[in-house]
């Protein structure tokens, strides 16, 4: 188990495992990795393409580590099993793909309800429903954002490549156990197939965070206060002896339910809401590419950002003056950073393998003078360069 | 008055009385059953800090989460068992313990209850068996009799009742027993023998609804349930020599199973020991 204080057995058993070099491997399987190397030491899982060769890898290494992998009998298990790992203490994922995402929603939301740290990580694939099974695509945007119910927060990232999809598990891990929060990681059905070169660092290279714990008993009896004003409460893990009360209902300071009294719900919904508002530092993350005299502007995420920078560069090489924006952590979307590339731009273009989810994220930040559109393509096949690049100039 | 009563009950330690009194209402079966696993913990001197307890959602739900002092997660509607699978393997040093209704655990969350038995994990499951859903307001049930009335009954059930222990048994738990609120210290002994089995263990309760299930089924009071617990309840000895139309409308009460079976905990550990062992990860 990967908790402070059992570090050195863990670098050790690292170190000895996984040479520093690189590999060439599925970005289902950089995921993997990049999981093991952040601390995570439990994994719930339900078979499902994309996804399963997480489940697969994760299963031939965690013991490895000594790390435990379950497969559950559904989705729904799967995270469940994964919240309560977490709070005993484990670093705690899985992953899953479209259908499976859907499933698990429902306590997606009670893992922000009770602030327990996981990592989420959905493979996209084609949908509507059963859709494409084998094939990406970027539908769950806002699957992601509004899947689950009510006033929630949710934080969710999207590595563009394999090497990407290493570090961003990390960074979610990280993201994850800093903010007493789930993290959904959106990856995608092609990228998770491709093998391409990923480079294993060595474990010092990586920075690993660890969940607040409570410093005192004072702090232990109130799992969902606000201590340090930061808006994360330290998180008093099962087994200590403290007699945690966890549940997804309302509840109080001292975690006691209380569905009667309208300040509690307002007061603790709005702590989660401000607890990720003011921690932006912790988690906003993106891209620019050649923006400083950009005038069309490609804005995209994911799979789709790759193929995006080849357009730019094949613009640029036309004199066409095209730029890249790349949220790398697209929920909340870093809207700052777009308006003031909104101001300067005179088109923006979003291409996206879906019919427009980013985009409308994208139009709640720019002024109505800028040219907008969307560059969509369905179907399971990535969008090329060429394709990203003809609407670059056509804009032009 | 009630503050003189909750002093005075013997067993007040092992409750949390910031969260008193209980939600349940008058004659629940509910208290019973808190009061029998207090008992068993009591009797087997089970330090609570050593326990966890996992609920989901409902009237049943409520019994030990959060009125039992100890680490407690009240979870989603059907899924305990499954958010308890994660605590075991975090704790397996713990006893983890699951208390909640047959709507939630058989119902909703049939199957991790019968994932579980087959997978036989180290929970201790105490399966409240009161017929109906009873928070939401009286709505038929997979447990429901046969030809019982209920809010989404009216006129009568026709479907049959989900038999939980035999399915639990036959799916492969350690061990399973059954008993009604009207056997008091029958099911604390089961209890204590469940939280002691390594393995997946599971205590059905039949357990009387009288606001729910029994003002509709001409059983207003408490008392009346109770009376027709112990006189449709059949020992499985017996029962064991009946014909399935004799059973019909009758509790089998008693041991269903009580084996060893390797348990997941301690085999995924083991598996651990030896993966570690194959690739000579072992610390020097």
């Amino acid at each position: 188990m990967i908790i402070r204080g059992d570090e050195p057995e863990q670098i050790r058993l690292i170190r000895k495992l996984y040479k520093p070099g690189n590999y060439f491997m599925q970005g289902d399987e950089a995921v993997s990795y990049g999981a093991i190397f952040a601390g995570c030491r439990f994994y719930a899982g339900y078979p499902i393409t994309p996804a399963s060769e997480i489940a697969e890898t994760m299963a031939r290494e965690l013991p490895k580590v000594s790390g435990y992998y379950i497969q559950m009998e559904d989705e729904i298990g799967s995270i469940a099993a994964v919240v309560g790992a977490s709070w005993t203490g484990l670093k705690s994922m899985t992953a899953t793909s479209g259908p499976g995402f859907s499933l698990m929603q429902e306590n997606l939301g009670y893992a922000i309800m009770t602030e327990t740290p996981l990592v989420l990580v959905d493979v996209q694939r084609s949908g509507p429903s059963t859709g494409q099974a084998t094939k990406g695509a970027q539908g769950d945007f806002f699957q992601a954002r509004w899947g689950t119910h009510g006033d929630h927060t949710i934080i969710a990232v999207s590595p563009t490549s394999g090497q990407d999809a290493f570090w961003e598990t990390i960074r979610a891990f990280n993201i994850a156990e800093k903010l007493r929060t789930p993290v959904v990681m959106l990856f995608d059905g092609v990228l998770a197939h491709t093998r391409e070169l990923v480079r294993i660092p060595d474990i010092e290279e990586v920075e690993i965070a660890y969940r607040k714990l409570p410093a005192n008993e004072e702090e232990a009896k109130l799992p969902f206060g606000d201590p340090h004003g930061d808006g994360v409460p330290p998180m008093p893990l099962f087994g200590h002896g403290y007699f945690t009360h966890v549940t997804g209902s309302t509840h109080k300071e001292n975690g006691l339910r209380d569905v009667y009294t309208p300040e509690v719900h307002d007061k603790l919904v709005r702590r989660l809401h401000r607890k990720i508002e003011q921690n932006k530092d912790v988690y906003e993350k993106y891209e620019e590419h050649f923006t400083d005299d950009a005038e069309i502007l490609v804005v995209s995420w994911g799979v789709t950002a790759r193929p995006a920078l080849g357009a730019v560069l094949k613009a640029r090489e036309e004199g066409i003056k095209a730029g890249l924006f790349v949220p790398k952590t697209v929920h909340p979307f870093p809207g700052e950073g777009m308006k003031q590339l909104g101001k300067r731009v005179r088109a923006i273009l979003v291409p996206e393998m879906n019919l427009g989810q980013m985009i409308l994220e994208v139009q709640r930040f720019v002024n109505d003078d800028v040219l907008l559109k969307g560059v969509n393509k369905i179907g399971g096949v990535p969008l090329t360069v060429e394709e990203i690049l003809r609407e670059i100039r056509g804009v032009a | 008055m009630a503050k003189e009563i909750y002093s005075k009950y013997p067993l007040i330690k092992y409750l949390r009385k910031e969260a008193l009194p209980t939600a349940l209402c008058p004659g629940c079966g509910g208290g019973t059953v808190l009061n029998a696993f207090a008992n068993a913990v009591d009797q087997l001197k089970i330090d609570p800090r050593d326990l966890v307890v996992v609920s989901g959602i409902g009237c049943s739900a409520w019994i030990a989460s959060p009125y039992f002092l100890a680490d407690t997660l009240h979870t989603t509607h059907g899924r305990a068992i499954a958010f308890a699978t994660g605590v075991k393997v975090g704790l397996p040093d713990k006893k983890v313990v699951v208390i909640s209704g047959d709507g939630d655990l058989a119902g909703i969350g049939g199957n991790h209850l019968i994932h579980a038995a087959r997978r036989n994990i180290d929970i201790t499951v105490i399966l409240v068996n009161n017929f109906i859903y009873g928070m939401t307001g009286g709505q038929v049930a997979p447990t429901t009799p046969f030809g019982a009335k209920t809010t989404t009954t009216p006129y009568r059930n026709i479907e049959h009742p989900f038999q939980i222990s035999e399915t639990v048994a036959a799916a492969g738990a350690s061990y399973v027993a059954r008993w009604t609120t009207a056997h008091v210290y029958q099911l604390i002994e089961s209890i204590k023998k469940a939280l002691q089995v390594k393995g997946f263990s599971l205590v059905e309760v039949i357990s009387q609804c009288p606001v729910q299930f029994g003002r509709r089924n001409r059983m207003k009071e408490p008392a009346e349930m109770l009376r027709w617990f112990l006189k449709n309840s059949v020992p499985i000895s017996k029962a064991k020599k009946m014909k399935p139309e004799e059973l019909e409308g009758k509790f089998v009460i008693g041991e269903f199973v009580n084996r060893e079976r390797p348990e997941f905990v301690t085999e995924l550990n083991k598996l651990i020991d030896e993966v570690q062992e194959h690739f000579g990860l072992k610390g020097e």
